[in-house]
């Protein structure tokens, strides 16, 4: 039976055709994504790597709700230039705690993986508040609001650290009980600072020798 | 009251669902435009956060796809495939549904992006309730799509619903299995899926939802109405036949040439890249059988704006899918990817190809629909000139802006040390963001025009009724419930 013929009983036919479109279209991801979800060099944290812990998975939701991850990517690629400009390029294993992945697709500001510890809180703080002040030719917009609401209405922690719990993030109970103090007397621009400098501490320089570079 | 059985098209619906997609592409291109002022004077957000440009610009994007784009889809997919099942739509009342429910998720949907409920996934940013409310409607979408074709009395089934039908069923699946999640509160979730696993499902649907919805989708609208406004059938069936399925088949493997040189598999990317290669011969093929449908019809671009807008839409379709499988391969995407160079690409399509497609079936279908000329062909035209202007300078600054940031930022001096500080690079990009805004007016004014245009048309019209044709003794299957006595096939005005 040539392939025209085969078309026609699937042209004439209902239900035939909803499932020809459904089994063509599924073998790409069946080939492609379902492997790469069973492949646990994507999954195995490296050694630096571990969970955030409460004011930074509070300052990392944040991040997300801003929706920081429009304008900066988190994901250095391994180019000469980029190294250069933002340091050692991303591992998979970095990203292991990372739900949803942050890594964005489009820089209108530079690379955010490894921010961490690259200015002091008080030069995120002012950048955060009024970005011009410390970058002239800037476009980022200001966030005066972070400034006055407190870490703790960002979310319900004790919940959003079960629910991760519940998908394999290894938080003791005692981790989970003390998270809501962990945020007393935090704003939500201090979580988010506190999340931002901990960017990219999963590198160590053991990733090097073991990719013999 | 004799006139109550009479069987009919179901067209009201339509023109309803067309009037929703002209109220959402001017919502979502008038925060396109503020988008694009907020890339000169940073401060328009006046402090305020739901004017902050990481939450309204995913309502940006999800208001003109989801919002104008699939009202449009399920309008012409609705009238389509009536005409091409030659049967009334089946459970019209559950069509209403998804006509009303659907503008219900887009507008609230909207509300909850501003108020930063977000997922972070882009094009599905919507978080877990709305996640479910679209998955409810989507199918009701398909029954009623699929239950007409079903119904239909004649025996094959129109190539249009073939891409309308891929339409709905592989966005179905991507919505599903991208969007699963662990809910926290109403408006927060945690992906199932973490890192680098994460971003291979998220671009497996993302770049599908591109492939079925802004591809396929109206493909399927191509493959129904250019026929018909150009009086032509289509070229050549066989090529449509080896395009579909071959469109079905290679697109859903080049979701991670999004992911070119991150840390996901080697072997993904290069497989992505391969495909997205591959992926350029069926994408063409229905091109060239657009184009090629036309031809013999040519004369009539000098007279109908309609169809020059189509025809001009496969010529951006043709860029738009040249320039994609280019920007797959990993030496240029090294160049192309983070910049300024993919909103050029995403908007050669969503401009030129999905936009412009669009108004010209718009410009067909309203006037057919409520049995009136088109109010003014000369505005018509000025939109034409409006949309094209505006597409070439949108394309062609973002051209620039984004080659300069790629070469830029990986220019190296002779000493080994970066030529150029992130803050010089993007410093020198305001003047290719200003001509982005003046592209962007330009296209939004063409835009209101057609939204006046069309609205004078409709005024104070009635849909006009259609009965189904008889079909040919030889194509015939499931008969009609009673003999076509009157059924003359033509338009009865209301």
């Amino acid at each position: 039976m040539n392939g025209i013929k085969l078309h026609k009983k699937l042209e004439e036919n209902t239900g035939l055709l909803i499932f020809g479109i459904l089994f063509v279209s599924a073998i790409g991801g069946l080939v492609q994504v379902i492997p790469s979800l069973y492949d646990e060099s994507l999954s195995t944290p490296t050694a630096n790597t571990r969970v955030y812990d409460a004011v930074e998975l509070t300052g990392r939701d944040i991040y997300i709700r801003e929706g920081c991850h429009v304008c900066h990517s988190q994901q250095i690629r391994p180019l000469v230039a980029e190294v250069e400009r933002y340091g050692p390029y991303s591992r998979a294993g970095e990203f292991a705690y990372d739900r949803p992945f942050l890594w964005g697709s489009k820089r209108t500001g530079p690379d955010l993986h490894r921010v961490g510890g690259k200015y002091t809180d008080i030069w995120h703080e002012v950048h955060l508040l009024n970005p011009r002040a410390v970058v002239p030719e800037s476009i980022m917009p200001a966030y005066p609001w972070l400034f006055e609401r407190n870490a703790s209405q960002a979310g319900n922690i004790k919940k959003k650290m079960q629910a991760l719990k519940r998908l394999g993030h290894p938080y003791t109970d005692d981790e989970i009980a003390n998270a809501a103090a962990a945020l007393d007397g935090l704003l939500e621009i201090d979580a988010l600072v506190r999340y931002l400098q901990m960017l990219g501490t999963g590198y160590d320089e053991s990733m090097n020798d073991m990719e013999g570079m | 009251m004799s006139q109550n059985t009479k069987e009919i098209y179901h067209d009201h619906i339509v023109i309803r669902l067309i009037q929703f997609s002209l109220f959402w592409v001017i919502v979502a291109m008038a925060v396109g435009v503020y988008l694009a002022a907020e890339f000169i004077w940073p401060e328009i957000d006046f402090g305020q956060f739901w004017l902050s440009f990481g939450r309204i610009r995913p309502l940006h994007t999800n208001g003109i796809i989801f919002g104008f784009g699939v009202s449009a889809l399920m309008a012409t997919a609705f009238y389509s495939v009536q005409r091409t099942s030659h049967v009334p739509l089946f459970m019209p009342r559950l069509a209403w549904f998804c006509c009303y429910a659907w503008q219900l998720i887009i507008l609230l949907g909207g509300l909850s992006l501003l108020a930063g409920w977000t997922s972070s996934k882009e094009y599905a940013e919507l978080e877990w309730p709305f996640d479910i409310a679209i998955a409810i409607v989507w199918v009701c979408f398909g029954v009623v799509f699929f239950g007409t074709i079903a119904n239909r009395r004649i025996r094959p089934i129109y190539v249009s619903n073939w891409f309308y039908g891929g339409l709905i069923i592989v966005i179905a699946m991507l919505h599903i299995v991208n969007n699963l999640a662990i809910p926290v509160t109403i408006g927060k979730s945690y992906s199932l899926y973490a890192g680098a696993q994460d971003a291979i499902v998220q671009w497996w649907y993302g770049h599908n939802a591109v492939g079925f919805l802004l591809t396929g989708g109206f493909l399927g609208m191509m493959y129904y109405f250019l026929p018909k406004q150009s009086g032509q059938p289509i070229w050549s069936y066989r090529l449509s036949v080896v395009s579909f399925w071959a469109f079905t088949y290679s697109y859903i493997w080049a979701g991670p040439h999004h992911l070119h040189f991150s840390a996901i598999p080697e072997w993904v990317q290069s497989l992505a890249m391969v495909m997205s290669l591959v992926l350029l011969a069926p994408s063409w093929a229905s091109m060239i059988n657009g184009i090629m449908t036309v031809s013999k019809a040519w004369e009539r671009l000098r007279t109908d704006p309609a169809l020059k807008f189509v025809v001009m839409s496969l010529a951006f379709y043709g860029l738009a899918t040249f320039e994609g499988p280019m920007m797959a391969i990993r030496s240029v995407n090294v160049v192309s990817h983070f910049t300024d160079w993919t909103i050029g690409h995403v908007h050669s399509g969503a401009l030129g190809w999905n936009a412009m497609i669009t108004y010209g079936t718009f410009y067909y279908l309203v006037p057919k629909l409520v049995g009136r000329e088109l109010y003014s062909t000369k505005m018509a035209n000025l939109h034409f000139w409006l949309a094209l202007a505006g597409t070439m300078l949108y394309v062609l600054s973002m051209w620039a802006a984004g080659v300069s940031q790629g070469l830029l930022w990986l220019s190296i001096d002779e000493y080994g040390q970066l030529s150029f500080s992130f803050r010089e690079i993007m410093a020198a990009m305001s003047s290719y963001y200003g001509l982005r805004l003046i592209a962007g007016l330009i296209f939004f004014a063409g835009t209101i025009l057609m939204t006046w245009n069309l609205f004078m048309t409709m005024r104070g019209q009635k849909t006009v009724e259609v009965t189904p044709p008889p079909v040919a003794e030889k194509y015939r299957i499931n008969p009609s419930p009673k003999p076509a006595a009157d059924h003359t096939g033509t338009e009865v005005p209301a």
